[in-house]
């Protein structure tokens, strides 16, 4: 437990400052440090916990005790699996469970490490828009802060493969695409293609493994403010490494770090555009 | 032409006069010879200074036995892997002797990812009167010979020279932290972040993994090799420290590889004092063996532990260095200076411990008599054969007189270097790109 006297303006300076260092450490001479990057990650965990812890405090304040007690019992005859399907058909009607549902059920629990790794390729892409109202997108393009993106190019920075995605649906193998489920479905086809991955490249021992493992994003942190893009792929791999479950990291998670709102990743939008400034 | 030679002589003095020309020259490490008769200093720009303590003579006492320059070499140059796209530093990590065999001096240095054995050794003799050359090395005519004679060694000026007489290369992804050598006088082991390697002196192109810490998955990863030794006696035992606090010490008798220690040393996290940088201020910097092989010692960002090998759940003695910094670990976080790696260091006797801190001081902790001491290298505060005067860190609102607050330390100067004269009472500290050598004061 971090101590309370940390307050989440703290937590908010330290993950922008500790996003800036490992920025930093790309281009400084000698290569990246393996060390240092795994000391600050471990303070971008902390931070981050604090944060979160923090801010569903503060949505747990702000909404009625009755309410919260109203929708969970509405929910508990629901599948959770099919709660985030409504969502995905119905937008005005998912608003407001999706603010209050997610509060309490969220998505699946952050990985604990045994679980496949996602693939690493899947940064810079467009995420679904319209059926998650609150968890704004991050484009590769520079595109403005609509929700809706027509057209989206996706990098893969580690084979440098530049696609072309239509109305911001991209392929079934992109893991964000299962940003909305949280069941064990769609990771099949996911881990398919880190195998082959893995097999194309021949030697994959490098510090950069690290940090590109520290890329991958978590299906339920997919939400990111709009961002205008100067410096594309270093901008998005700092808000994938920040969004990244750290698996290695989190070896164990309370239930309340469970519960990653949407609102509350949402509502980092604000300074996470701040850091995009860099 | 001639405009040209002003403009680079122009280049030049405005880099000496600047501080991007003295990077190179800032001290990455230091250490005695077993002997305590060298003294070697490693630095960012790849050189090696080696220093030679005077002989002692009757006629001066005073000049107790200072140390001069003896060899200076550039041990490694920047290099540039072009496969993966990134500069490999020339500055050396760490330097560590052989122990003398005969007249000629031995070392290894290393940078990232190169340890060298270089060989230092004197020549003041030089063969004179060859028949097909002059002295000054121009062929002669052949016609001129007339009569043949043979070359006779004559006396020279003393000439120190270093050549590489190995290189050990290839055989670290990640970057190097230590080497040590072992007792046997054969092996040696070169320590990066996940791979700790053996090594035979005389074999450059093979060595042994012995420890490998890198998960399947580097994802997983959850903590560093920071530092690695060879037991002083035990030839067969070595130790090694994570980035979580803890000791490893593992025998190579067990298996080939020695993933699976045999001792583990760590003590248990104090909940109370948990903060956003716990990780970071409980990685271990250094560990060392006393001489007398029955301790590690071991630093992390705030204190000093001694440890006995026979007690894995505790350290035997915990010394704070400076912890008035716990206060900052923010601002020291922002700076970066909370990733400062500092070295400790045993005294010959292992009844003293040192080690490095800000503002150019330096702690010596008596384990005797629990009595400790902070000292301050500083051209200023110590004149030749001054005395050096005790400092303090005022921690509380008021400040006497000649302390010093914390809010003034100068955190760019640190002393993360040190080493202990291996019989006598002599220190050699490495502020920057100063070395300081002090010794016991005589009587």
């Amino acid at each position: 437990m971090i101590s309370t006297m940390e307050c989440a303006a703290d937590a908010q300076s330290l993950i922008s400052i500790s996003l800036m260092k490992i920025h930093n450490s790309r281009t400084q001479r000698g290569g990246i440090k393996l060390h240092k990057n795994l000391l600050v990650s471990y303070v971008l965990r902390n931070a981050r916990q604090v944060y979160i812890k923090e801010k569903y405090a503060e949505i747990y304040r702000m909404q009625q005790y009755e309410e919260v007690m109203t929708v969970c019992n509405e929910i508990q005859e629901l599948n959770p699996l099919d709660l985030d399907a409504e969502d995905a058909e119905d937008e005005e009607q998912a608003a407001a469970h999706a603010r209050t549902s997610s509060a309490i059920f969220g998505c699946s629990p952050l990985d604990d490490g045994s679980k496949e790794p996602d693939p690493c390729y899947y940064r810079s892409c467009c995420m679904e828009p319209s059926p998650v109202p609150h968890c704004d997108q991050f484009t590769a393009n520079n595109s403005s802060s609509s929700s809706h993106c027509n057209k989206t190019t996706v990098l893969d920075l580690d084979t440098h493969v530049v696609t072309t995605v239509e109305n911001g649906y991209l392929h079934q193998d992109c893991c964000c695409c299962d940003a909305l489920q949280c069941g064990q479905g769609a990771r099949s086809p996911a881990r398919k293609r880190k195998v082959e991955f893995s097999c194309c490249v021949s030697d994959v021992e490098d510090v950069s493994d690290f940090t590109a493992a520290r890329k991958r994003a978590k299906r339920e942190d997919c939400c990111y403010s709009n961002i205008d893009y100067t410096d594309t792929s270093n901008i998005s791999n700092l808000i994938s490494i920040f969004g990244s479950g750290f698996s290695g990291l989190l070896s164990r998670q309370s239930d309340l770090e469970q519960i990653c709102s949407k609102q509350v990743l949402a509502s980092l939008g604000a300074w996470t555009r701040a850091i995009v400034a860099f | 032409m001639e405009e040209e030679s002003d403009t680079r002589k122009i280049n030049n003095s405005f880099l000496r006069e600047h501080n991007y020309a003295t990077e190179a020259d800032i001290i990455s490490t230091v250490e005695f010879n077993s002997s305590g008769e060298l003294l070697a200093t490693g630095d960012k720009g790849g050189r090696v200074v080696v220093f030679q303590r005077e002989q002692e003579s009757k006629s001066q006492p005073q000049r107790r036995g200072e140390y001069n320059v003896y060899s200076t070499f550039q041990s490694h140059e920047p290099e540039f892997d072009y496969l993966k796209s990134l500069e490999i530093e020339e500055k050396i990590n760490k330097i560590k002797w052989l122990p003398q065999q005969n007249a000629a001096y031995f070392l290894l240095s290393t940078n990232d990812k190169t340890v060298k054995l270089w060989k230092i050794s004197e020549r003041d003799k030089r063969p004179e009167g060859y028949n097909l050359k002059d002295d000054d090395g121009r062929i002669r005519d052949p016609s001129t010979i007339t009569s043949l004679r043979v070359p006779v060694l004559q006396p020279m000026d003393l000439m120190v020279e270093a050549t590489a007489r190995r290189v050990f290369s290839n055989a670290h992804m990640y970057h190097i932290n230590s080497i040590s050598v072992n007792s046997d006088y054969q092996t040696y082991i070169s320590t990066d972040d996940l791979r700790v390697n053996l090594w035979n002196l005389e074999i450059t192109d093979r060595s042994f993994n012995i420890v490998d810490i890198k998960p399947a998955n580097m994802e997983e990863l959850t903590e560093v090799i920071t530092s690695a030794e060879f037991h002083p006696q035990q030839c067969h035992t070595f130790a090694y420290s994570s980035s979580k606090g803890s000791i490893r010490l593992c025998d190579m008798r067990e298996a080939a590889l020695c993933d699976k220690h045999c001792k583990y040393f760590e003590e248990p996290e104090d909940p109370s004092t948990r903060s956003f940088f716990s990780e970071i201020i409980s990685s271990i910097s250094d560990v060392k063996f006393s001489h007398n092989g029955r301790y590690l010692m071991t630093r992390d960002y705030l204190t000093v532990k001694v440890w006995d090998l026979q007690m894995e759940n505790k350290p035997l003695e915990t010394y704070q260095v400076h912890d008035y910094l716990r206060g900052k670990l923010c601002s020291l976080y922002e700076n970066d200076c909370i990733f400062d790696k500092f070295e400790c260091v045993w005294n010959g006797s292992d009844s003293v411990i040192m080690t490095g801190s800000y503002n150019n001081f330096f702690r010596m902790f008596d384990r005797n008599t629990k009595r400790d001491v902070t000292l301050e290298a500083s051209r200023e505060n110590s004149k030749p054969r001054a005395i050096l005067k005790p400092r303090k860190v005022c921690v509380s609102g008021k400040r006497r007189k000649d302390e010093i607050s914390v809010d003034s330390l100068d955190f760019s100067k640190k002393i993360l270097h040190t080493t202990w004269h291996p019989h006598e009472n002599i220190i050699a500290v490495a502020a920057t790109n100063n070395l300081y050598i002090f010794q016991d004061k005589v009587n």
